[in-house]
């Protein structure tokens, strides 16, 4: 299957927030900042099944994630949702364009089904 | 759990920015854990009852076990032979141990960068830009009819946002809380915080500068292109009539995320939201605020910028403080491989910043003071076990909304606090310097 | 400590002693001044020189959440002002809001070892002591803000005079104050609750309150007396800035009665004109005013040409001084239940007429008031021009042939309009200054061990080169001494200094805690048990007497 372009944004949940009070080293904070949220509309269209995994690509790197649906209103198609951790560093950019501030919302990233 | 408990009042939790001072505190003694916090959100109860007493080697040099004095050694030694060291982090330590921190940098001539640079670092340039009209917390309790949440997730990031100061509490002058005051969100995402809000805007990812712009423009009387919609996905009459709503208000406020700053146009966004507020003042009251993420963060900007002038991305390399986002922000500074060694405070870069940056930073000796592993510890030269601050330690934060905040620790750690190893770093690092006459200004770059 | 040391052979000005350039010897043991030391004693050759005591700014904005908002602000100052690190100071930066480190090493440079901080927001006192631990050399203190307080309005207001006394009391315990400050007394009201509106009538109802500012004025200048303040309510007046408000300002002074009040960066207050349109010098009026009224002191506030920033707690008239400025940005910072505060950077130039008016009027009332005890030097720092322009001032009031040269320079429309058209040919001598600069505002503080040389006082002791150019001798000590050590020798830092915090402890009632504590627990934010600064945060200090309380009348 070819690889699908999406928008991925990045950020804080509360269960990033509870598991890295657990450690940063346990499996708990590593499941949570491994899982990526997709509309559920495209799950269903790339074949997709809750907890399966995909790859995401962006220029900088790659990280493998599983996946997990939220409704079409919350999460609208072509966008994704990771906490903040290792795999999402993995995708961002060096570049601050002079501020500091890597981008961390809004990369456009390529998503492949990965098969089990 | 034990016989042996002890109740501590009107503890601080440090978790997020909220600093909320109104913990009860029920510690077993005997297990040296926190068993119930009480008033605490989701996030305060984990950062609490999770907190235990690692066993931990007081200091790891090479990954070898070694005693806080030798690893101050190590760690002073580093510092003093790096040509372009680096301090980061910064935000979750207390501002005694901060200033402990900057004094460092001052001697080495090194970098000093904070967590604010990856955080809302864009929101301090577009201060510096626009100015800012604000308030603290409190008052937006007593008096705000209208809140206005852009680009952030309280419901998740800052829950008692919403519960203890700027949605839900009873004020002077909002006797009933909730009822009187009117509530928006504006997220690319519907969050688990869209239910609170009695209106939520979905804006197209990207588009928060041209929203605010409009909105400005909308304030202003001037006329926008109902383009905007297609540009945005926010319809113009829904942009009209928050407008209107921002104009008529007694008392608004703004209370902006992470959405803005880490997103395309960065300070920009940032400064659109700010120029709205100071805008809006022109017809009603009107007070924005970033809303802070670790728990002294704001302390961090506070320390930094009374010791230096300028709030982060700073360099000391010619004997004084110069300021220059891009250039020394830590970001940059490793993803470009210019740093040469790394004293990491209390966060943990490796975790989280971009991979081109980590990868420098898995280069050079990096020092890190933490109480917990983290993934930063695990590529440390020097890594420090400290005390937790607030848990363990006592010392100031600051809220968001920069008020200062003692510390009320519930029990004794077996670790040093930051601040004392810090403190024993700097001594150290000074003898070192006077031993080889560098104790002074870079001569070269003494100014007239 | 146990060291001596000997000032020989200076010239000494000591105007609390009534030592007028007299060349004496000054000895000094454990960090005071003594009547003799033994030949043991280090000596300092004064021989040609100009000794005084330390300076002491009665009225400064160096510390605390505001001036770290106005920090921040300004990247650029700071920029084009460094101050680098040596061998025994840290580095920082200058420009109108210096970093914290170089407040206080530049007040040492210009041998001024006391300054206060002049308004903070109680809850702002943790902040303001933090920065000010990292303030060196100097001695400091600040005074907090009251003027504008909910919960004292609301005493007021139900006529509960004795417990307003008894929470006026507790605050300043809580906070470690130095002093009572009303700023635009009644005006934040209106300001955050009623949609920007401001306040200008002293007579005028406050709005939810439903007092005037005319009962806070009167109450609170009369409970810093019954509670034996060392310093009177030191009050920042109403209209700040307007055209007409010197009728304001001897209004306020009225209501003092013979009861002291201090008026503070008076020049900004002593406007003729009709409101809205361009002011008037009324600087003659109100030096008559405070020349016939002992009871009454005030600063001047002199405006200097240049870059400067406004940080006010009068939130409303930074608001206005940002349509009138060129540069656009502003602060705004609202506290609950205590303050507003407004900040705008801004410049005084000397062609347009406003500013060249408040220049003239600074001068006038240095110049037109008969005892300079009571009309001290300040520029409310940074509102009027930063504090390391004092020497330039100072030049300014000594120097006739400098001062007529400058004032031909400026706006001849503002000149005429004051009476340095009339050629005031007043020079201040050494002594005047030694009283404007430290003996007035060290009694004015009821600082007993500072601002003067004799037994007892603390040794901070500024050594200064005479020169003809007032400017440049008062701009570089030779040497500054503070509590005995040599802070500075030939010119250079030879030490650091911490300096202590400078408070008072009034006695009160600690029922008041429970009429306070209800009041925290639903209209502020944080904790009332949080709330009152503890004395981690003092270190060293040193607690003021306050007077034996006089009871209400």
């Amino acid at each position: 299957m070819l690889p699908e372009t999406m928008l991925l944004i990045a950020g804080r949940t509360s269960k990033q927030g509870t598991s890295l009070n657990v450690g940063k080293l346990k499996d708990e904070y590593r499941e949570v900042t491994s899982t990526v949220e997709m509309n559920a509309l495209d799950m269903v269209r790339l074949g997709l099944k809750e907890g399966d995994k995909v790859r995401l690509r962006s220029p900088i790197g790659e990280t493998v994630a599983s996946c997990k649906s939220r409704k079409p209103e919350d999460l609208p198609a072509g966008m994704l949702f990771m906490a903040y951790g290792p795999p999402s560093g993995q995708l961002m950019a060096g570049d601050t364009a002079g501020t500091g501030m890597p981008i961390s919302k809004n990369l456009v990233v390529e998503v492949t089904p990965v098969s089990a | 759990m034990s016989a042996n408990t002890k109740i501590v009042e009107n503890a601080t939790c440090t978790f997020c920015g909220c600093v909320c001072d109104d913990m009860n505190l029920t510690v077993d003694l005997d297990e040296h854990r926190i068993t119930k916090a009480q008033n605490a959100c989701v996030l305060g109860r984990a950062w609490f009852t999770e907190h235990v007493l690692e066993k931990r080697p007081y200091a790891l040099i090479d990954g070898k076990e070694a005693s806080t004095e030798e690893g101050v050694e190590a760690a002073a030694q580093i510092l003093v032979n790096a040509k372009f060291p680096i301090t980061y982090g910064l935000s979750d330590t207390t501002c005694e141990a901060q200033r402990q921190a900057v004094a460092i940098s001052d001697l080495i001539g090194g970098n000093l960068d904070t967590t604010t640079s990856v955080c809302h670092g864009p929101s301090g340039i577009a201060f510096e830009g626009v100015g800012e009209s604000t308030a603290s917390l409190g008052e937006i309790k007593n008096r705000a009819d209208l809140v206005v949440f852009w680009g952030g997730n309280p419901a998740e990031s800052h829950p008692r946002l919403f519960t203890r100061y700027a949605l839900m509490p009873k004020g002077l002058h909002i006797p009933n809380g909730k009822k009187d005051r009117y509530a928006v969100l504006v997220d690319v995402r519907r969050t688990p915080s869209a239910p609170a809000a009695d209106l939520f805007i979905q804006l197209k990812p990207g588009t928060d500068f041209e929203v605010l712009w409009a909105l400005r423009a909308l304030v202003k009387g001037k006329r926008v292109d109902p383009g905007i919609e297609e540009k945005t996905g926010v319809k113009l009459e829904t942009l009209a009539d928050l407008a209107h709503r921002m104009k008529t208000c007694q008392f608004g406020a703004l209370l902006f995320g992470m959405g803005l700053t880490m997103t395309r146009g960065r300070h920009f966004n940032s400064g659109a939201l700010l120029a709205l507020a100071t805008d809006l003042n022109e017809f009603t009251h009107f007070v924005a605020k970033p809303v802070r993420g670790h728990g002294n963060v704001t302390g961090a900007d506070n320390v930094v910028s009374w010791s230096t002038g300028f709030p982060f991305g700073i360099n000391f390399g010619r004997g004084y403080p110069r300021f220059n986002p891009g250039e020394f922000t830590t970001v940059d500074l490793l993803s470009r491989g210019e740093a040469d060694a790394a004293l990491i405070i209390a966060s943990d870069p490796a975790a989280n910043f971009p991979k081109p940056a980590v990868e420098h930073l898995k280069r050079i000796p990096v020092i890190v003071l933490d109480p917990k592993a983290s993934v930063t510890g695990q590529i440390a030269k020097v890594a420090f076990t400290t005390a937790t601050y607030g848990i363990n330690t006592g010392g100031t934060v600051y809220r968001m909304d920069d008020v200062a905040i003692a510390l009320r620790p519930a029990f004794e750690s077996p670790y040093p606090s930051d601040e004392e190893v810090l403190t024993a770093i700097k001594n150290r690092v000074r003898e070192l310097l006077a031993g080889s006459g560098r104790a002074g200004a870079p001569a070269a770059q003494k100014v007239a | 400590m146990g060291s001596k040391l000997r000032i020989v052979k200076g010239r000494v000005y000591d105007p609390a002693n009534g030592i007028d350039g007299e060349v004496r010897d000054i000895c000094i043991e454990d960090g005071r001044i003594v009547e003799s030391v033994g030949a043991d004693a280090k000596k300092i050759d004064a021989q040609g020189m100009v000794v005084m005591p330390g300076g002491v700014d009665i009225h400064c904005h160096i510390a605390g959440p505001k001036v770290n908002l106005a920090r921040k602000l300004q990247p650029e100052d700071h920029r084009y002002d460094v101050h680098p690190r040596t061998e025994f100071t840290r580095s920082g930066t200058g420009g109108t809001v210096p970093s914290t480190f170089t407040t206080g090493y530049r007040y040492a440079t210009l041998g001024y070892t006391t300054a206060m901080e002049a308004a903070v927001p109680p809850i702002g006192a943790r902040h303001t002591l933090e920065e000010l631990h990292d303030t060196p050399v100097i001695d400091k203190g600040f005074y907090i803000l009251l003027g504008n307080n909910v919960l004292l309005n609301q005493l007021m207001k139900e006529g509960r005079r004795d417990e307003l006394k008894q929470a006026v009391a507790w605050w300043l315990n809580a906070t470690r104050a130095y002093a009572v400050k009303l700023v635009n007394p009644g005006g934040d009201e209106p300001w955050k609750g009623r949609r920007n509106s401001v306040i200008t009538d002293l007579d005028e109802n406050v709005d939810s309150f439903d007092i005037t500012p005319r009962q806070i004025i009167t109450s609170l200048i009369e409970i810093a007396g019954e509670l034996g303040l060392p310093h009177p309510a030191h009050i920042h007046c109403n209209n700040l800035g307007h055209s007409g408000n010197y009728k304001t300002t001897i209004e306020t002074m009225r209501m003092a009665g013979d009861r002291r009040a201090h008026i503070t960066h008076i020049q900004f207050h002593s406007y003729g004109g009709e409101p809205g349109k361009n002011p008037t010098s009324m600087a003659p009026e109100i030096a008559a005013y405070v020349n016939d009224h002992p009871n009454i002191s005030a600063d001047v506030g002199q405006v200097m040409f240049g870059k400067s920033t406004i940080m006010t707690a009068d939130a409303p008239i930074a608001h206005l001084l940002r349509r009138l400025g060129t540069d656009k940005r502003w602060v705004n910072s609202d506290t609950e239940c205590e303050s507003g505060c407004g900040i705008i950077p801004f410049s005084y130039q000397e062609h347009i007429y406003t500013h060249a008016l408040q220049w003239a009027i600074g001068l006038e009332l240095f110049l037109l008031t008969k005892d300079p005890w009571r009309m001290v030097l300040s520029t409310d720092h940074p509102n009027g021009g930063s504090f390391m322009s004092y020497p330039r001032l100072i030049r300014l009031l000594m120097d006739r042939s400098f001062r007529d040269d400058q004032i031909k320079l400026v706006n001849q429309r503002a000149i005429r309009k004051t009476t340095l058209a009339d050629g005031l040919n007043r020079e201040y001598t050494l002594n005047e200054i030694a009283i404007v600069t430290r003996a007035g505002p060290a009694r004015l503080l009821g600082l007993k061990n500072k601002g003067h040389l004799g037994a007892g006082a603390d040794a901070d002791i500024t050594i200064y080169e005479e020169d003809a150019d007032k400017e440049k001798m008062f701009s570089a000590p030779r040497y500054v001494l503070k509590d005995g050590k040599l802070i500075i020798e030939d010119h250079e830092f030879r030490g650091d200094n911490e300096g202590r915090i400078l408070h008072v402890a009034p006695a009160y009632d600690a029922g008041i805690e429970k009429v306070i504590k209800p009041f925290f627990e639903s209209y502020y934010s944080i904790r009332f048990e949080n709330y009152a600064v503890t004395d981690a945060y003092l270190r060293h200090n040193e607690q003021i007497p306050t007077a034996k309380p006089i009871a209400a009348e």
